[in-house]
């Protein structure tokens, strides 16, 4: 209760309440999110549930248009599966991947970025090249090769169950030398100051003075180029999804549904490919106006309280 | 009697690109339980590197290249890193200059309190918050429960002075050194520092180093003095000799410096000249190009710090003229 007091009347929330851009992405943000975790229960119709489809429903157009069925609000796409629905699993499995695989970047690249930053010398110079090496290949490189071989070693079968946590830890991979350097930046500039000295003076131990005490300290760029990532993230995994190396098709993502209605967009079922791809325009686009936000109200330059 | 710290023949030295260079120079110093030192001398002088020796904690190009430190009957140049660690922030404190920069301005002041203690001791966190609060009530802090659970910014400056005291207190240490503890507050509040620190001196039986370039606050609160000169102790011995009859002719120079009464209207007598650098510091004595007696033999041989009275030790070549 005292936190939520504190929150209310901080700075961060006041200047959330005066930026127009920031409550509506937040909102959008919010929105999006939920429905798509409540999409088994708002959704008309299974996507996943194979049982339910019929083929002769397939590339039905939107409700409104000549043709369009009451029962498919979007239309559906090339197997008949209702577009709306699809979306919104989809929507869920972007969110996922894109979630998860920012948290698994940022445990990778802060442990390395810490360790880098505090202890110096040697290890640092280590540390930073192989982020430097991991920065200079292209990911979608790193994550072809790496789906492909994975595609190959685990059958198509296994593949669709394991796509999830692959693309987590292939878009994780690819990405956590940003974090590693970011944080890396900020320890250099905390590790000089005087309670680090005086931690150690009290004899506290380096790991304790590197995650209880530099950590925190160097929290605010972490969670302005989390927002970012995560809408990297998404990105990625619709990119990856659309080459066809992502989710597969009985599961699709925004990505792999892009890349359906692609094949049919010359045959006038444009549906397909818009639909799914105004919802990913949308959902990256409030992700980053909030990043952007954030950015300018946690950084201590522009403050004006 | 076993003194309670003993630094004998002390030398640090900085490994620079361009050779080495001495920061402490054999500096000899004893200090007892309940017995406040003062250290005093200007900026470079090698005040604050001695105290940062004590506790083995030196930034990195700096090291102990001679000489023995001796703290509670056990020599401190043997310790493991571990049994270092151990010893600081348990049987040694230390209080810093600025409380803005010492306290972690994201962490509250309970969590820095009950880190220090459980770091130390193996005991839980609720008995640990019970130390942390009797502390606090120790160095006068209204309300400390309310201030426990506050973060450092929400503090007024002489509170977290404070607070960083009670830090120190926390695992009832025998030696405290203040580096420069009041540099940062304002006269009233460094008075309030001050008198909290002798009293915790007296009743919690510990010795109190106070490094400090502001002779005012050493000779109000401090039993004995060294002054310190380009990295070696010119004068040494009980603060009231030496501030009514200061016998080197630098300490002379501070003490006259000081504003005092009776002198309305008058300069403020000033010594000459600047601290050399220690990359250069003269042959001889290293005080000669600014002292006001200085002779051909200032120039050539360094004078040793010599007893002249009990405790009352001087390095000048012209004792029998100084006073």
């Amino acid at each position: 209760m005292n936190n939520w007091i504190r929150f209310k009347n901080s700075y961060f929330f006041y200047s959330f309440k005066h930026d127009f851009v920031a409550i509506t992405s937040f909102i959008i943000f919010f929105f999006l999110v939920s429905v798509s975790f409540l999409a088994p229960v708002i959704s008309p119709h299974n996507p996943y549930d194979t049982t339910t489809i019929d083929i002769m429903d397939s590339e039905l157009p939107p409700a409104w248009m000549d043709g369009g069925e009451d029962r498919f609000v979007l239309g559906t796409d090339n197997m008949g599966r209702d577009l709306f629905s699809t979306m919104l699993y989809g929507l869920r499995t972007s969110v996922v991947i894109g979630v998860g695989a920012v948290l698994f970047q940022a445990i990778l690249g802060i442990i390395v970025g810490l360790t880098a930053g505090y202890l110096g010398g040697k290890v640092d110079a280590f540390l930073m090249r192989i982020a430097d090496i991991q920065f200079s290949i292209p990911y979608l490189i790193v994550a072809i090769i790496a789906m492909a071989v994975f595609q190959i070693a685990f059958g198509l079968d296994r593949f669709e169950q394991l796509a999830l946590p692959l693309l987590v830890v292939i878009i994780g991979i690819s990405e956590w030398p940003k974090y590693a350097r970011t944080v890396r930046a900020s320890v250099l500039g905390e590790k000089n100051k005087e309670y680090v000295e005086a931690a150690r003076v009290i004899g506290l131990n380096r790991k304790i003075i590197m995650f209880r005490h530099v950590l925190p300290n160097t929290m605010t760029p972490i969670l302005v180029i989390s927002t970012i990532q995560v809408a990297h993230a998404v990105m990625s995994e619709a990119a990856l999804s659309f080459l066809g190396l992502g989710m597969p098709i009985t599961k699709p993502s925004l990505g792999s549904l892009i890349n359906i209605g692609f094949d049919y967009i010359f045959s006038g079922s444009w549906w397909i490919t818009i639909f799914p791809g105004l919802l990913l325009i949308l959902f990256t686009l409030v992700i980053i106006l909030f990043g952007d936000w954030l950015r300018d109200v946690l950084n201590p330059k522009l403050y004006k309280g | 009697m076993k003194h309670l710290l003993h630094i004998k023949d002390l030398e640090v030295k900085f490994a620079l690109r361009f050779g080495e260079l001495t920061a402490i120079d054999g500096i000899n110093l004893t200090l007892d339980k309940r017995e406040k030192l003062g250290i005093v001398g200007e900026s470079g002088a090698g005040k604050s590197v001695t105290g940062f020796s004590i506790i083995n904690l030196i930034s990195k190009p700096g090291y102990i290249s001679s000489g023995s430190i001796e703290f509670e009957g056990k020599l401190l140049n043997d310790l493991s890193a571990e049994e270092m660690r151990n010893l600081r922030g348990n049987r040694i404190s230390m209080i810093f200059q600025d409380p803005m920069m010492t306290l972690n301005p994201v962490l509250t002041v309970a969590t820095q309190m009950t880190e220090t203690i459980m770091a130390h001791k193996g005991i839980s966190k609720n008995d640990a918050l019970d130390i942390a609060l009797e502390k606090l009530e120790k160095v006068y802090i209204p309300s400390p429960k309310k201030r426990l659970f506050q973060y450092p910014h929400e503090c007024s400056g002489g509170m977290r002075q404070r607070i960083v005291v009670a830090i120190a207190m926390l695992t009832n240490p025998s030696l405290i050194i203040a580096d420069e503890p009041t540099t940062a507050l304002d006269v009233t509040i460094q008075a309030g520092i001050m008198d909290l620190l002798s009293e915790l001196c007296a009743t919690e039986d510990m010795g109190l180093m106070l490094i400090t370039h502001d002779l005012a606050v050493v000779s109000q609160v401090t039993e004995k003095i060294a002054v310190m000169y380009a990295g070696r102790i010119i004068e040494q011995g009980l603060t009231k000799d030496i501030v009514t009859t200061p016998l080197h002719p630098y300490t002379k120079g501070l003490i006259g410096s000081l504003p005092g009464r009776g002198q309305e209207g008058r300069r403020l007598a000033q010594i000459p000249g600047m601290m050399p650098n220690l990359t250069e510091i003269p042959d001889g004595c290293a005080f000669h190009p600014r002292c006001v007696i200085s002779e051909q033999v200032c120039k050539e041989a360094r004078p040793d710090l010599v007893q002249i009275n009990p405790g009352r030790l001087v390095a000048c070549h012209f004792i029998d003229r100084l006073s």
